[in-house]
């Protein structure tokens, strides 16, 4: 049977996917797809990621068993502590993997979009890492709202370029990025999502499947279960939940939920719930799902957390949501504030507002008692403490 | 269109100008005064949020045409009412045309006489597999865009789906509003390209932003296209005076 990861000659997956490219970028997305198919399966090259995985990111991250989550639940759930990767998430497992194809390809310069800058600062590790030239776009509203990681991306040498076209935010950024690698067709552009033109969706979704690696060989040493019965991930554009679902998109018996951004509600007009309000047609080279108006003009999401408030969603999770292959849920804000006040308070773990909205999917799943769970605990929270300490969380949910 | 190229005595005009730019009913207005002036065809674009390819410039004419409310129903029936007969090629990118319904568009571009299309996002290989047969049924040709970077295979394959229009030779490798590499390298390159096309007709744009530069861009091709650089003549007002150049 063929995989649900396989794509065709084009780049689709089922319907979805392609590179719909100016012929500008054609030349450069033709060498970086020779280039990934070439050292995907290149020992070498394997050897030096799983390396500086293991020695610079601190992988394996641990798979944690949350006894209270499990007793308020009543299933066996999880949490795979990406959180505890070098620069607080999973983005650094993909960064880490283009940056050493880049290496093999001869470049020297990187240009990377962000969003809330989580990418953007595991892109100015690596480039400080490899010696590399970093350029960051990012919205300018962005710039304002996460000033932090500004600050830690200028720290490790990277020029941040703020992105002043349209909204000022994620997609806008993006198209900066893009423009720079059409007149600067010698740099690497390390997309930071699964999304894009082909070979990044496929590209990323790969160097991120160490988390759903992982997740089987843990599995098996905890509990003797090859495999999990439930796994939740967020998504905006859905680079972790690619991961945590890589291996096991093939198996049926394994249920995939993707929860995504509600912000106000997603009858409020202002929330990220692509999947749900979405409609197909084509963003930054890629043919999937996207928020757009009644003629086809692209629509600023909203969403409480900077990660998730992308207009698109990768077109793996296109298809595979449209299939029924993957569940689609939306969180709303408030759910998604109160589940991170729920896991600092009773695990001591402060979670990204991001991976908030996958915690607080539990309140919207039955489970049978033994029902094995495991959520994508993607990025921690620091970052976001001032959003947290903004917004009052809802007493009665404890 | 098809006329026009055989009957050229000299390379052809091709201005740029955003739909619903600067007031949404300012079409007429500056189609009459293209009569007026020696301009051969327009390249009219379609605005739209996020293109992808445009400099600012361009992405700004786009906002502010979106701002005064512009849209595809609106556009064709402004087309339909033109009183200049001047050729109309219609540039976009492909999300508003695919959300508008490609067939719908398609019919009412043959409807309102359009010459041909520009959509820098669909890529060739991707037009061949999956669009390919749906423009053909309405027999207005896509304009592909080729670029000093493009292989010749590649050259000889999108003069080949353009026969029936043009291939717009991107100047540069750069996104529209720069400025056009005038060496000696990139002209040998050019008239490559040209030779590659064989009978298909060559425009160049992306960088030309005067009579010179059009003049030393376009000889020994059919033409050249201005969009950036009339469109910052519009803004100030001072477009009749930008053509008066030519």
């Amino acid at each position: 049977m063929k995989s649900i990861l396989e794509t065709d000659e084009l780049g689709f997956y089922g319907e979805f996917g392609g590179a719909y490219i100016p012929e500008l970028l054609y030349p450069s997305v033709q060498e970086l797809k020779e280039a990934f198919f070439k050292y995907k399966g290149d020992e070498d090259f394997i050897a030096e990621f799983k390396h500086l995985l293991k020695d610079y990111v601190g992988r394996p991250t641990p798979l944690y068993f949350s006894k209270k989550l499990s007793e308020k639940h009543g299933a066996q759930i999880f949490l795979k502590r990406e959180d505890l990767n070098h620069t607080g998430a999973h983005k650094i497992n993909n960064t880490i993997g283009q940056i050493l194809l880049a290496k093999r390809m001869g470049k020297t310069q990187i240009v990377a979009e962000t969003g809330a800058g989580q990418h953007g600062v595991a892109t100015a590790t690596v480039c400080a890492l490899m010696d590399m030239e970093c350029t960051i776009y990012m919205g300018a509203k962005d710039i304002d709202r996460q000033a932090p990681n500004v600050e830690r991306m200028k720290y490790m040498g990277a020029k941040v370029v703020s992105a002043e076209s349209g909204s000022k935010t994620l997609k806008d950024a993006t198209n900066e990025a893009i423009r720079h690698w059409i007149n600067n067709p010698d740099t690497f552009y390390l997309i930071g999502s699964v999304v894009g033109p082909h070979p990044y969706p496929a590209m990323v979704a790969y160097f991120q499947a160490v988390i759903s690696e992982e997740i089987k060989k843990q599995l098996l040493q905890k509990t003797n279960h090859e495999k999990p019965d439930i796994v939740i991930a967020c998504v905006g554009g859905g680079s972790n939940a690619a991961g945590a679902f890589y291996h096991f998109y093939d198996d049926e018996n394994v249920r995939l939920i993707a929860v995504e951004a509600g912000g106000l509600g997603i009858k409020s007009g202002k929330s990220a719930a692509t999947a749900v309000l979405g409609k197909p047609g084509v963003i930054h080279g890629s043919y999937t799902l996207l928020m757009q108006d009644a003629y086809g003009q692209i629509v600023e999401p909203h969403s409480i957390s900077a990660g998730l408030d992308y207009p698109g969603i990768g077109p793996l999770h296109a298809a595979t949501i449209s299939s029924g292959r993957v569940e689609a849920i939306a969180i709303n804000d408030n759910e998604a504030l109160n589940a991170a006040q729920l896991l600092a308070k009773s695990e001591g773990i402060i979670p990204a507002l991001e991976t908030a909205h996958a915690l607080a999917a539990l309140n919207h799943c039955e489970f049978k008692k033994n029902d094995v769970v495991v959520i994508n605990l993607s990025g921690r929270g620091d970052k976001d403490m001032q959003t947290l300490l903004n917004n009052k969380y809802d007493e009665s949910t404890f | 269109m098809k006329a026009l190229f055989k009957n050229q005595s000299k390379p052809l005009l091709s201005i740029f100008t955003t739909a619903g730019y600067p007031k949404i009913d300012d079409l007429d207005r500056q189609l009459a005064l293209f009569d007026s002036k020696n301009v051969n065809f327009i390249e009219l674009g379609i605005p739209f949020s996020d293109p992808m390819a445009d400099g600012p410039t361009i992405q700004e004419t786009s906002t502010i045409a979106l701002q005064n409310g512009m849209n595809l129903d609106i556009l064709f029936g402004q087309l339909n009412e033109r009183k200049s007969t001047l050729p109309i090629v219609l540039m976009g990118y492909l999300n508003p045309i695919l959300l508008f319904g490609l067939e719908r568009f398609l019919e009412l571009s043959k409807k309102a006489n359009v010459s041909g299309f520009i959509i820098p996002d669909l890529e060739i290989d991707l037009y061949q597999e999956r669009y390919k047969s749906i423009f053909e049924a309405f027999e207005i040709p896509v304009c592909f865009l080729v670029t000093p970077r493009t292989t010749d295979a590649r050259i000889q394959k999108a003069a080949e789906l353009s026969k029936n229009g043009f291939v717009y030779l991107v100047s540069t490798n750069s996104i529209t509003g720069g400025e056009v590499a005038g060496n000696n390298k990139l002209s040998a390159r050019y008239e490559e390209i040209k030779s590659l096309c064989g009978a298909t007709p060559v425009m160049i744009g992306f960088g030309i932003s005067d009579r010179h530069s059009f003049n030393g861009a376009a000889k020994n091709l059919n033409g050249g296209i201005i969009g950036s650089a009339y469109l910052k003549a519009l803004k100030k007002g001072e477009e009749t005076e930008f053509l008066n150049q030519f």
